[in-house]
């Protein structure tokens, strides 16, 4: 499902756009419990495939150079705050693989490893009505509990219909993060210009396949 | 007068042209939508320069850090301003400058390695213990050109020198 985007940031950044889905989970795994073996064959397989002369060059990529270049139209040093597919790269190279980090985690990093898309998850009963892009409005916050931090006005965020849920690119505000319990999962995807919806639709299909699958 | 300079002139004269209101009020505050033009053009620029950045970087590692140190992220995630983008547009062509200063540095210094490489394989003896890293021929990360007695101390006393490449990586 197409997300919404409020018209004046629509306006400023043509292309930007969130595509998320709502998935109920399996009851016979734990989300962040440890992977299925498929799971972990694929973690390692990606693991063989991206070695370093790759993960140098990934940032001329089309998909990561798309986000590169959005991360400095909306004040983010893409070599400071690194972008998704970088970050995981980068991480790879330190680690000297993609580590298993439970189940949700892998199949996140491997439908973002495989379209170069970043996908993000939600307890789904958590959230009210469809997630859109927007701007934070002045003394708003980044979640729900009463300890929820001060997002500051103007900030990219993704929303509800009640209020922030995540920064743009940032991990989802606590009380919002899928747990152990969590029965149903909104996942979200950001478009940006120069990213075909095909691989926003195909990361978001990856990891409803790859939960669908388990169990 | 020229023929472009009598159309601007009586684009100025009509009042329709753009160069009429800059001329009228210098410091007037751009229109919205020209600042959002403005903008625009700013965005694909740094569009342009990212590219061509990473393409540099991409092409110069390891010799080129990849990370900006000077690099900055504004607070968060949000709709910059055309300051900002200006700011965000000047560093990137500052920082394009630097990786292709330290891109012309580094060829310069395996041109100056690769000419003293052929200088110590000609004349050794001239050239006794000399050490060329291979990494700075451009050729790889492991390994030493060096000048070296034949036969050790034997080679030292007679004059027998030659070049020999040490073992690569460990």
């Amino acid at each position: 499902m197409r997300g919404w985007c409020d018209p004046e940031v629509q306006q400023e950044l043509p292309g930007l756009g969130l595509m998320s889905s709502v998935l109920d989970v399996a009851a016979r795994r734990s989300l962040t419990g440890r992977s299925t073996p498929e799971v972990l064959a694929r973690l390692r397989e990606l693991s063989n495939r991206w070695r370093g002369a790759r993960a140098v060059n990934v940032r001329q990529e089309a998909i990561p150079a798309a986000y590169r270049v959005f991360f400095r139209h909306i004040g983010l040093d893409p070599d400071v705050t690194r972008t998704p597919i970088e970050g995981a790269v980068l991480e790879r190279m330190l680690e000297g693989g993609f580590l298993s980090e439970g189940l949700l985690a892998d199949v996140l990093t491997i439908a973002l490893i495989d379209t170069g898309v970043p996908v993000w998850a939600l307890d789904a009963d958590t959230i009210g009505g469809p997630l859109g892009i927007r701007l934070s409005s002045p003394e708003e916050r980044l979640g729900r509990g009463a300890h929820a931090p001060s997002v500051g006005a103007g900030r990219l965020v993704v929303a509800d219909s009640t209020g922030a849920v995540a920064l743009l690119f940032g991990d989802p505000a606590e009380g919002h993060e899928p747990t152990a319990s969590t029965q149903r999962l909104a996942l979200f995807a950001v478009q940006v210009a120069g990213v075909p919806a095909l691989h926003v639709e195909e990361t978001l299909w990856s990891c409803h396949s790859a939960l669908a699958g388990d169990g | 007068m020229a023929q472009s300079e009598q159309s601007t002139v009586d684009r100025l004269q009509s009042g329709s042209g753009r160069f009429a209101t800059i001329f009228d009020d210098p410091f007037a505050q751009p229109a919205a939508g020209e600042e959002r033009a403005a903008r625009e053009a700013l965005r694909a620029q740094i569009d342009k320069l990212e590219r061509e950045l990473s393409g540099l970087v991409a092409r110069a590692f390891p010799h080129v850090a990849p990370r900006d140190s000077a690099g900055e992220s504004f607070s968060g995630p949000r709709l910059l301003g055309l300051a900002e983008l200006e700011r965000s547009r000047d560093r990137l062509a500052l920082r394009i400058g630097e990786v292709r200063g330290e891109v012309a540095e580094r060829g310069a210094l395996e041109r100056r390695s690769r000419a003293l490489l052929e200088r110590m394989k000609l004349e050794p003896g001239r050239y006794k213990f000399v050490r060329v890293p291979v990494a700075d021929l451009g050729d790889g990360h492991c390994g030493v050109w060096e000048v070296r007695p034949r036969l050790g101390l034997i080679g030292m006393l007679a004059g027998w020198w030659h070049v020999k490449l040490s073992s690569g990586c460990p």
